[in-house]
């Protein structure tokens, strides 16, 4: 390991980067494509590391770690961000301690995914820097200089990955870890404590540190231009870069690292080298923008590449100003649910009385598509049960919520709650695999296992779902059909609101064996 | 051997053929002889049956993670409808992998092992010590090792 090379991935280099830059504290929920970089970071002893009950609460322990005095890191992918989006835009007040990174892992091409959001927006918007590596390589190096930034200014650093630099591997030069010594911990309430007369002035701070941060940018070697032969000038930004540098290697470039607070000095010098100026990234007009408020005018993209990732064959269009050209491969395979899914036989079983399902985020997702066709909704993480509250009013019938184990818990319980302290009734179905089963198989509080294998306090459901307020709690065997659809049919005809948890562990992970629950255990002692 | 030659090989299968396998232990290999590498792939919900593909290139010096469209040197498929689907990516003056996939279907039994085979072929083509190449079977996989090694040397002689 000592100074070796590796052949990592973007969310491995990362993680390796941090915690060579002296990481101490890592929070995250997972989501594809950002899981690895947690699951690589439990690997680290010197790392306090922990799969949170959902984003915001990640969010907040990792701030507050860096707040404490510890490097610390949080990381989602772009959606799980919007989660954690209530401290994340007063932690720009607030400031930071020791050194805070906030990673986010965006999707163009919506490869497992609601949307495809550009989180390069949510550093303009929070006021906070964003760092955009192009590569594994470059991950690995600038989560270092992101940890340094975060110090130096008392901000917390925007750190953007997207699946295709997350999920790609290549050779990275591994060294050390640098313990750094935790910084000290002092209060501080008119920092800490964002009432109006406190926020008020830390809003004037954070304008001042942003003008030294755009300072910073114009001048450090994260944004840097690259004079090349021919009179083209592109301005370009992560994994763009090594598409424009793979198709045109003659053109002049200049490659930003960190694109906010925008470089603008820089940006208007490289104008001038150059007889025709480009920009071209990715999904939104982020940079586009930023050199048209210049007073610039770069020729961009044509608005069909907002829609999808970039590939290298695709800067040629770009350079002559057209549109997008179709694809030519033909579609994909679809997944579908594993054989022998628990997931399957609820399905199924719900067919019979041909109602409306409000669904959520998971596998079980996948029981929208054809033939089972029985999941008629899906926007984001914990929308069953309100879906399943809110269609009701408008429809008058009853109407059947799924949620995993992991999404119940993550926000599927607030929504309960509200169903059942707003006097709603319905059928509310928890597909307990009794693990994340759709990110790779992370355990959960309700696995009473941590992120590390290790034993604790296990979450346990049907007590839960009791006191937030439901009639009745069933815990059912999906595999036993016949019970299943005897608890359904009277569940779905009472005037009530029912929570059936139908429990069987994941084929993959009894099959893996990678952790042990209790329902694993007995499934394999059969 | 042209020395500044960037090699592109595109293995194409569905969940759970060990495509990504395959692509990790070529590129573990490239770079224990001192090559850059770089390998791109798609997975989340690839391994609920749906088409996996995974982008390996090595050279001197790789930017692009994938590989531009048309310009594959290798097709190594482990399925035959993947491979059809991507045919079409492949150089004119590419090699197809297609005939041993079909050797290996009807001469491996287990069907865990036919990544491996497909390894020991695509092998011959390669300028990457066979040293290497052991080496990097033995650092991805993690159980029957020796099984692996004999069958990526069978189909590599």
């Amino acid at each position: 390991m000592n100074n070796s090379i590796e052949f990592l991935s973007g969310n491995e280099a990362l993680a390796q980067g941090a915690w060579e830059a002296g990481l101490k504290v890592a929070c995250a929920y997972p989501g594809t494509p950002s899981s690895e970089i947690l699951e690589t970071l439990s690997t680290y002893k010197e790392v306090d590391s922990q799969w949170s009950v959902n984003e915001k609460v990640a969010f907040e322990v990792a701030l507050a770690g860096a707040i404490g005095g510890a490097r610390s890191l949080y990381a989602s992918k772009h959606v799980g961000l919007n989660v954690a989006m209530d401290p994340l835009m007063t932690s720009a007040y607030t400031g930071i301690n020791a050194g805070f990174v906030i990673v986010t892992a965006d999707d163009p091409e919506i490869h497992s995914s609601q949307n495809e959001q550009d989180n390069r927006y949510v550093a303009k918007f929070a006021k906070i820097p964003l760092l955009e590596p192009s590569s594994p390589e470059e991950a690995k190096r600038f989560i270092k200089e992101a940890f340094d930034i975060s110090e130096k200014f008392d901000i917390p650093v925007l750190f953007r990955m997207t699946t295709r630099i997350s999920h790609s591997k290549q050779d990275v030069a591994v060294s050390e870890r640098e313990e750094i010594a935790n910084k000290k911990f002092e209060i501080n309430i008119p920092k800490y404590v964002m009432v109006p007369k406190n926020a008020y002035k830390r809003h004037i701070d954070l304008e001042k540190r942003i003008r030294l941060l755009k300072d910073f940018s114009n001048e450090t070697d994260l944004n840097k231009i690259e004079i090349g032969e021919s009179n083209i000038g592109i301005i370009t930004d992560s994994v763009s870069y090594l598409y424009v540098k793979e198709t045109f290697p003659e053109a002049s470039v200049l490659k930003l690292g960190m694109c906010y607070p925008f470089p603008d000095k820089l940006v208007q010098e490289f104008a001038k080298k150059v007889k025709e100026l480009f920009v071209i990234e990715e999904l939104e007009p982020f940079i586009e923008e930023e050199v048209k408020i210049l007073g610039l005018k770069p020729k961009v993209k044509h608005d069909t590449f907002k829609i999808g990732e970039l590939k290298p064959e695709y800067i040629p269009y770009i350079i002559r100003q057209e549109e997008k050209p179709v694809s030519k491969l033909a579609p994909a395979r679809k997944p579908s649910l594993c054989k022998g899914c628990p997931h399957e036989q609820v399905f199924l079983a719900l067919k019979k009385y041909d109602p409306v399902v409000t669904g959520d985020i998971g596998c079980y997702t996948l029981g929208a598509l054809p033939p089972l066709e029985m999941l008629h909704s899906c926007v984001c993480m914990g929308a069953s049960i309100t879906f399943m509250e809110g269609i009701q009013k408008a429809i008058g019938q009853k109407v059947i919520a799924v949620i995993g184990d992991s999404t119940f818990v993550h926000t599927g319980v607030a929504g309960l709650i509200n169903a059942a302290y707003n006097k709603a009734k319905g059928v509310v179905i928890i597909m307990d695999n009794s693990t994340t089963a759709m990110t790779g198989s992370q355990p959960h509080p309700a696995t009473g296992v941590t992120i590390k294998g290790e034993e604790t306090k296990k979450l346990v459901l049907e007590d839960l779902c009791k006191a937030c307020g439901a009639d009745n709690v069933d815990v059912i065997n999906p595999h036993k059909r016949e019970e299943l659809e005897k608890i359904m049919e009277k569940r779905i005809n009472e005037d009530k609101l029912s929570v059936i948890i139908t429990r069987f562990p994941c084929i993959l992970v009894a099959k893996k064996g990678m952790y042990k629950t209790e329902d694993s255990e007995k499934e394999k002692n059969k | 051997m042209n020395k500044n030659k960037i090699y592109n090989i595109l293995f194409c299968g569905i969940g759970g053929q060990g495509v990504l396998k395959a692509s990790e232990i070529c590129g573990i290999a490239a770079i224990k002889d001192g090559f850059n590498a770089k390998k791109s792939e798609i997975h989340g919900m690839s391994q609920r049956g749906g088409s996996v593909e995974s982008h390996l290139r090595f050279g001197k010096e790789i930017y692009s993670p994938i590989i531009p469209e048309g310009d594959v040197d290798y097709l190594v498929p482990f399925y035959k409808d993947e491979h059809d689907r991507m045919a079409f990516l492949l150089k004119k003056e590419g090699v197809d992998l297609l005939n041993w996939l079909e050797k290996a279907e009807n001469e491996i039994k287990d069907k865990y092992l036919i990544n491996t085979y497909m390894l020991g072929a695509l092998s011959r083509y390669l300028p990457i010590s066979e040293e290497s190449w052991l080496y990097a079977i033995e650092n991805v996989f993690n159980k029957f090792i020796d099984k692996n090694k004999e069958i990526f040397l069978i189909a590599r002689s």
